[in-house]
């Protein structure tokens, strides 16, 4: 919903912190995670994530999720996909060019990672382009595997 | 400038040390001198002595043309085909790639192809949406952003292989660009969206049109204190305004575009618009030209081409200098050395 999306941008800083808790929290469960199997966790664990994170950012499942380096505005809400920063094309109000009803998420991102220590130095990450075949799968246990060392 | 080593129209000047690409847009900026590219509405048409004929007025006057690329997501001529004409009889084009039309498959394809035939300049853009254009019925791809095009890019270039790791038995020799909008919302983070076009391999920048030179001017202050201004060459876009009405309705409907309320005043109290319009161009490109960090400008005057002439010979900023053209020289070939 767009303004919890705002909401969620607004409070960047405490959700933020909050996700960084929950990583640890999922990264810790990883041997409870393999016990169950990763493959027939995925689907349940996205229908859950598609939900939390549906409601709070508009996530679009994209499976490779940078929240915390796009101060909690998610950037697949850009018309344009985009994950490196805003075009030029943002409205002089900060609306997008594409849906001039709607503030820019990169406008928003900026604002976000202002509130997020270290959130300014992560927006300067080039982020590399977005692995398609991840779509719709569970960014949540990726990150786990990937954090506990496990092969896909 | 004459290149001593001046090749036949249509073959590549050697690669000088230093340099990423046998073209002579990064000669001529690298040479330090002030540089000017303009860029070719590409026709609605089958026929090439469409794009010759909108080439031609650019004759002795700018250093490269911009082939654009479904601009304002309308469709004409594709940049790839009128880099391939350009390039036979040896103009510099800057080929335009957006991603809203093509996949990271088809974009790579394009480099290679475009370098193949003597395309040494390539931009980097995101592109506009497709519902600005004449086909808004139409799939947005956007595959890629404009930074993960510019690092694929430059990964074929010096890593000499695709994104999927697979080698090129010759890696593209060109020179990279980006676009940038310093007059466009969150205004305080576009130096630092420069910083990082920079970083993922942006090694010139053509910026939107440019009417408010202070805002400008500390743009350009706050990319000096990031340390970029040695490590990426700025041309400022500029463009002629032809009346106050063209003016007022280029702001409300051109995406991105920031023109200050005293330029349209100017324009709709002066009696000739268009030619008001030229000397406010002429008057911006001289003051831009002092500004510390402003390597060059870009030209852009859509629907207007052929006032690109008057306006650079008016400003005076080739200080003398013409750039190539075909025919410029015609004793060169002869002269060339033999090695």
């Amino acid at each position: 919903m767009y303004a919890v999306r705002l909401w969620s941008v607004r409070h960047a800083r405490g959700l933020n912190a909050f996700y960084r808790g929950f990583e640890k929290v999922l990264t810790a469960l990883h041997p409870l995670w393999k016990l169950i199997g990763y493959r027939r966790l995925e689907r349940p664990v996205a229908a859950v994530e598609s939900s939390v994170k549906g409601f709070l950012f508009d996530c679009q499942m994209c499976g490779q999720c940078i929240l915390s380096s796009t101060g909690m505005s998610c950037p697949m809400n850009c018309p344009k996909n985009l994950r490196n920063g805003p075009c030029g094309g943002v409205r002089d109000n900060g609306n997008c060019e594409v849906r001039p009803e709607m503030k820019c998420v990169w406008v928003l991102a900026a604002a976000g990672s202002a509130r997020i220590p270290g959130g300014t130095e992560a927006l300067s990450k080039v982020q590399p382009a977005v692995d398609r075949r991840l779509q719709g799968k569970s960014s949540w246990l990726r990150v786990a595997r990937e954090r506990a060392g496990e092969p896909e | 400038m004459n290149f001593e080593d001046e090749p036949v129209p249509g073959y590549p000047l050697p690669i000088l040390p230093g340099h990423t690409s046998p073209g002579r847009f990064e000669r001529v900026l690298r040479a330090g001198q002030f540089s000017v590219t303009s860029e070719l509405a590409p026709p609605d048409s089958a026929d090439p002595e469409d794009v010759y004929r909108r080439a031609r007025v650019f004759h002795g006057y700018v250093d490269a043309i911009n082939a654009t690329d479904g601009s304002g997501a309308n469709c004409h001529m594709s940049s790839v085909a009128v880099c391939a004409l350009l390039t036979r009889v040896g103009y510099a084009p800057i080929m335009q790639i957006s991603c809203r039309d093509k996949n990271r498959i088809a974009i790579q394809g394009d480099i290679l192809g475009g370098a193949a035939m003597g395309v040494c300049n390539i931009l980097c853009l995101t592109g506009d949406g497709v519902g600005a254009g004449d086909h808004p019925q139409a799939r947005a791809v956007f595959d890629l952003d404009s930074m993960s095009l510019l690092e694929t890019a430059r990964t074929l270039r010096d890593e000499h292989r695709f994104l999927s790791g697979r080698k090129l038995t010759h890696a593209p020799r060109v020179f990279l660009g980006a676009a940038e909008n310093p007059f466009a919302p969150p205004i305080p983070w576009r130096a630092e969206r420069l910083a990082k076009k920079v970083a993922a391999g942006a090694q010139f920048i053509q910026t939107q049109y440019c009417y408010d030179v202070p805002m400008l001017k500390a743009f350009m202050r706050q990319v000096e204190d990031l340390g970029l201004l040695e490590r990426v060459f700025i041309l400022v876009g500029v463009g002629p305004l032809r009346s106050a009405k063209v003016a007022e309705w280029m702001r409300t409907h051109v995406p991105g575009l920031h023109i200050p309320d005293a330029i349209i005043k100017r324009l709709a109290g002066a009696s000739d618009g268009a030619r008001e319009g030229r000397n406010l161009c002429i008057e911006l490109i001289q003051e831009l030209r002092e500004v510390r960090g402003v390597r060059g400008i870009h030209l852009m005057a859509y629907r207007q081409e052929e006032s690109v002439a008057e306006i650079v010979d008016r400003s005076g900023v080739l200080g003398g200098r013409i750039p190539w053209y075909p025919g410029r020289d015609p004793e060169a070939n002869s002269n060339r050395k033999v090695s």
